[in-house]
């Protein structure tokens, strides 16, 4: 009997199998996929995502009995109360005899359901989306470098000595000066003991003290050669190199500027969260780190956990440009912007005190954009007879001067919002590669 | 067939076990705890194989015990519990599928997977604890191992000793065949044989075309190397036959001739389309042998499923009673075994919300334990049904001449006792969708035991519960249209849907029109006809 233990062998057989599953049904995982973001928190991105997609396309058909038609035999367990002879109604619902047999054949058409790891969900969400090309992350002199891989060296500390490499070169060394093999040395030594004590004769038949002689002479020569060749020498030494490559910023800041005055209903806020939870969740694919900053304002603004972000409420005025304001301090606080992306979303339902807006603007264009990577500003409607790019009442004060900004800066965008079945498009349309190219 | 088995010591059997043995005390313990380890689990393993074949007189093939964590169990689920398998989208499927109930906790992992191959394959899950690990190698390790190496289905059926090596080789030349015509064309052929795939056995014909591996492989690089010379003798077939003039149409003979020669009627439709597809090319008509040929080695597990679990159970219980009894194991190791086995042969009631079909772990091991108990202490009633066994004191070689030559629909008409009956209640339902009420055609009492008998068996009994579909023409002279005919038993038709669908693989096989008829066994009536479009 052997016992072997696999349990450190590569894991994953199924990997490739997996992603050729999810290959097949791509289609219809990605209608699943758009469904199931409605349903997630805004910064839960640890989570894999299970999704329930129709079993047509992944259907393997065999043939089958229709178990609707025809006559059998059964045989089930447990009798009580039954005699021969006597008659049961059938049983609602297919042909079973009773129990669960029924299952047995319920494959067919039922919905397939089963989890997609984080990532493959995040593919699936972000299939062919790109960061805006103007956005490229900055390099700083000053970030910490990062040691790469370039190649070997001939020189370098021990602890970077690349063992194959020079071992290598080694063998090839020794082979092509014919360094005697130890073996053979050893293999010549006993043969001259044992000549020496008599205990073998040459087999040519000469005598043996001409063996011996000639057997010590090339051992001698043998070993001669063993001291003039190493086995390693200085010369096969090959060290890993290492160059360092300085690295890009890759952490992000992400605020949520959202306004709650009373004219912000759940509806249009449950609008707003989605919006957020798709822009963090597309940033956490591009930095190592993202930061999520809620700022929510009325007439005045101050930054809460995600919690109150979305579900506390206050009442109030609305003045935007507070919202601003404090985030422009928390940058200055916490935010350095030589360490940080800066992205800004900011959703509102397009209402504000008219004199607010030409403040609003002009801290826009001179204060905010110049320390953002990116800003998206998205107006929720409530409004029945409200359509993305439509609005019957003519654009808001807010949305009107927002625009101005907008057409001298491409770092803002904005889009209309209307019903949660908007918020994936219009979050592709924002980040789409066709977009970033116009 | 000569009995491969030695005769049993039977004082050392079921009925008498332990006699003789002296207790040991604390110290002589196998293992103590959950906790296991590698000494521990050989420990435990050779004094289980001992047992086995000592005391109990198994013929055994050596084991190879892999130990695997829950992530690898999952894998081998997917890939049908080989540890080598091709790769395929439809193993990524069941993969998720299972991965996805596990992970919710819907469902447990099996403890182990055993394979039947020379040296057999036994896998084993970290997280048993040192029981689990004992009861698993007594169950698998020494009863399916048993079972698979004495069976006559499987000694005639498959080829443990090259089965991992042609699982290899069909996952390399699948791999190479991607390589070079593309995972696509791949995955269509492989799509539409897995389709078939239930009609890829000669099953009522019995005589199962066992594979030999390595004659697989020698044929392969024989047929690769002819395809390269190219010793297509291309003027040979050129050459004008002279027709012999023969009494009747010359016409009808030659087809009758063509239907001979391609072995029609054939049931075997992976084999037929594998030999006479006119248009599938060399490596096609080698993936679909592949799938058939995987489909052979799985046939007999099908059949004898409930004898080889029971076969298992009774040496899992048998084996971990007699190391209890001789103080081998500990009283609380033996309660936690007890636990584990209860679960495994429970049956629950019809009208359970567990039911789900007869369990075949629980009717599997009674049947072998009421077979012991038969040769050992027959009852009036077992002396009447079973004049051959009853008292013949030899429960084990009794057990291995039914472990050796039955399946599972034999054993059941052959040993299925009343009492067995009775302990499950049995009852025979006739149900016919015609009729608006189920009729109980027959209990377990006097005058129904031989009915519920040969109820029970007819489910067991292949031939009669997997749709019998043949080839009946291919008219290779005319638009080269294939027929098929599903012989239709007691009304029970074919699921339309499922059966279009399948014709649409089928038919891609084939390169040309296909056609399904559903003809009754008895009358000739054609019910239905299903055809791609």
């Amino acid at each position: 009997m052997r016992i072997v233990d696999r349990r450190l062998n590569p894991q994953g057989k199924n990997l490739g199998n997996r992603q050729r599953f999810i290959q097949r049904a791509r289609s219809q995982v990605r209608e699943a996929v758009k469904r199931n973001i409605r349903d997630r928190s805004v910064t839960d991105n640890e989570s894999g995502e299970t999704v329930s997609i129709p079993a047509d396309g992944i259907h393997e058909p065999q043939f089958e009995p229709d178990t609707q038609v025809g006559r059998r035999d059964r045989v089930l367990t447990g009798n009580r109360e039954f005699r021969e002879g006597d008659r049961i109604p059938r049983p609602e619902g297919g042909g079973g005899g009773g129990g669960g047999e029924a299952s047995e054949d319920g494959e067919g058409e039922d919905s397939f359901v089963f989890t997609l790891t984080r990532d493959e969900f995040l593919d699936m969400l972000f299939e062919d989306l790109e960061l805006p090309d103007m956005i490229k992350q900055q390099l700083t002199a000053e970030a910490s470098p990062k040691l790469q891989r370039a190649g070997y060296a001939t020189t370098g500390p021990p602890n970077r000595l690349n063992m194959v490499n020079t071992l290598r070169r080694s063998l090839v060394r020794r082979k092509a000066l014919g360094r005697p093999n130890q073996a053979v040395i050893e293999q010549m030594e006993r043969e001259l003991e044992r000549l020496k004590s008599g205990e073998i004769a040459p087999a040519d038949g000469q005598p043996a003290d001409k063996r011996i002689a000639e057997l010590e002479e090339t051992l001698r020569r043998a070993r001669e050669k063993r001291g003039r060749v190493p086995y390693i020498d200085p010369t096969d030494l090959r060290f890993n190199r290492y160059e360092r490559v300085p690295q890009p910023i890759a952490q992000a800041v992400m605020f949520c500027l959202m306004d709650v005055s009373a004219s912000m209903d759940e509806t249009k806020k449950d609008l707003a969260k989605r919006f957020f939870m798709l822009l963090h969740l597309f940033l956490e694919r591009r930095y190592d780190k993202v930061d999520v900053v809620f700022i929510r304002h009325t007439n005045q603004a101050s930054e809460v956990d995600e919690e109150t972000f979305f579900h506390g409420r206050q009442t109030g005025g609305t003045i935007v440009s507070s919202a601003l304001r404090e985030m422009l301090r928390v940058v200055d606080d916490r935010y350095p912007l030589d360490a940080w992306n800066v992205y800004v979303a900011q959703a509102s339902d397009g209402d504000d005190v008219p004199a607010d807006v030409p403040v609003c603007t002009k801290m826009l264009s001179e204060r905010v954009l110049p320390v953002t990577q990116y800003m998206a500003y998205i107006e929720v409607g409530g409004d029945a007879d409200t359509r993305p790019g439509f609005r019957t009442g003519g654009p808001s004060d807010l949305w009107q001067g927002y625009a101005q900004v907008a057409e001298l800066d491409p770092r803002l965008q904005m889009r209309r919002v209307a019903d949660a079945g908007d918020i994936y498009p219009v979050f592709r349309g924002l980040f789409s590669q066709e977009e970033t190219a116009s | 067939m000569t009995n491969p088995f030695p005769t049993p010591d039977t004082r050392a059997s079921g009925a008498t076990r332990g006699t003789g043995e002296p207790a040991a005390d604390a110290d002589g313990l196998l293992f103590d705890g959950p906790e296991w380890d590698f000494p521990t689990v050989r420990r435990t393993f050779d004094a289980i194989e001992k047992v086995g074949t000592e005391d109990l007189g198994l013929s055994l093939y050596p084991t190879r015990l892999e130990v695997i964590n829950a992530e690898q169990m999952l894998d081998a689920y997917a890939s049908v519990g080989m540890p080598t398998m091709y790769r395929h989208w439809a193993f990524g499927k069941r993969f998720v599928q299972h991965e996805t109930m596990y992970r919710r906790g819907f469902s447990g992992l099996a403890l182990e997977i055993v394979i039947n191959a020379d040296p057999s394959l036994c896998y084993i899950m970290e997280e048993n604890t040192m029981t689990m690990q004992a009861t698993v190698m007594a169950h698998a390790a020494v009863g399916h191992n048993h079972f698979f190496k004495n069976n006559r289905l499987f000694q005639e059926w498959t080829d443990p000793e090259a089965i991992l090596d042609y699982l290899s080789f069909a996952k390399s030349y699948i791999a190479a065949c991607e390589e070079k015509y593309g995972i696509e064309a791949v995955e269509r052929t492989i799509d539409a044989a897995h389709a078939l795939q239930g009609q890829g056995v000669d099953r009522s014909t019995g005589r199962g075309r066992r594979m030999d591996a390595r004659a697989e492989q020698e044929r392969v690089s024989e047929m690769n190397r002819r395809n390269l010379e190219g010793e297509e003798d291309l003027w040979l077939r050129t050459v004008p036959v002279k027709r012999d003039l023969v009494a009747g149409d010359p016409e009808e003979l030659e087809r009758q001739a063509e239907a001979r020669a391609m072995g029609l009627p054939e049931e075997n439709l992976l084999y037929f389309l594998e030999k006479n597809a006119p248009r599938l090319r060399e490596w096609q008509r080698e993936l679909l042998r592949i799938v058939r040929n995987i489909a052979t080695y799985f046939e007999p597990q099908k059949q004898t499923k409930m004898m080889n679990e029971g076969c298992a159970c009774w040496c899992h219980y048998t084996i971990m009673t007699m190391l209890h009894e001789r103080g081998l194991i500990s009283d609380s190791a033996f309660m936690e075994f007890l636990h584990l086995h209860a679960n495994v042969v429970t049956q629950p009631a019809y009208d359970d919300r567990r039911y789900s079909g007869i369990n075949p772990y629980a009717l599997g091991f009674a049947m072998t334990r009421d077979i012991e108990r038969i040769c050992t202490e027959p009852t009036e009633e077992d002396r009447a049904w079973f004049p051959g066994i009853a008292g013949n004191d030899k429960p084990v070689a009794t057990l291995c001449e039914a472990w050796a030559n039955y399946r599972d629909e034999s054993f059941i008409r052959q040993y299925l006792s009343p009492r067995v009956m009775r302990d499950f209640a049995m009852f025979r339902l006739d149900d016919d969708t015609e009729d608006p009420d189920i009729v109980v055609e027959a209990i377990h009492d006097e005058r129904g035991y031989r009915r519920v008998r040969q109820g029970l068996a007819n489910l067991y009994d292949p031939a009669n519960t997997e749709p019998r579909i043949e080839v009946v023409g291919a008219d290779i002279h005319g638009d080269r249209t294939l027929t098929l005919q599903h012989t239709v038993r007691d009304g029970r038709l074919l699921d339309a849907l499922e059966t279009r669908r399948t014709l649409r693989h089928l038919s891609w096989l084939w390169g040309y029109h296909v056609r399904l008829t559903e003809v009754d066994a008895e009358t000739g009536h054609i019910y239905a006809e299903h055809e791609n479009l």
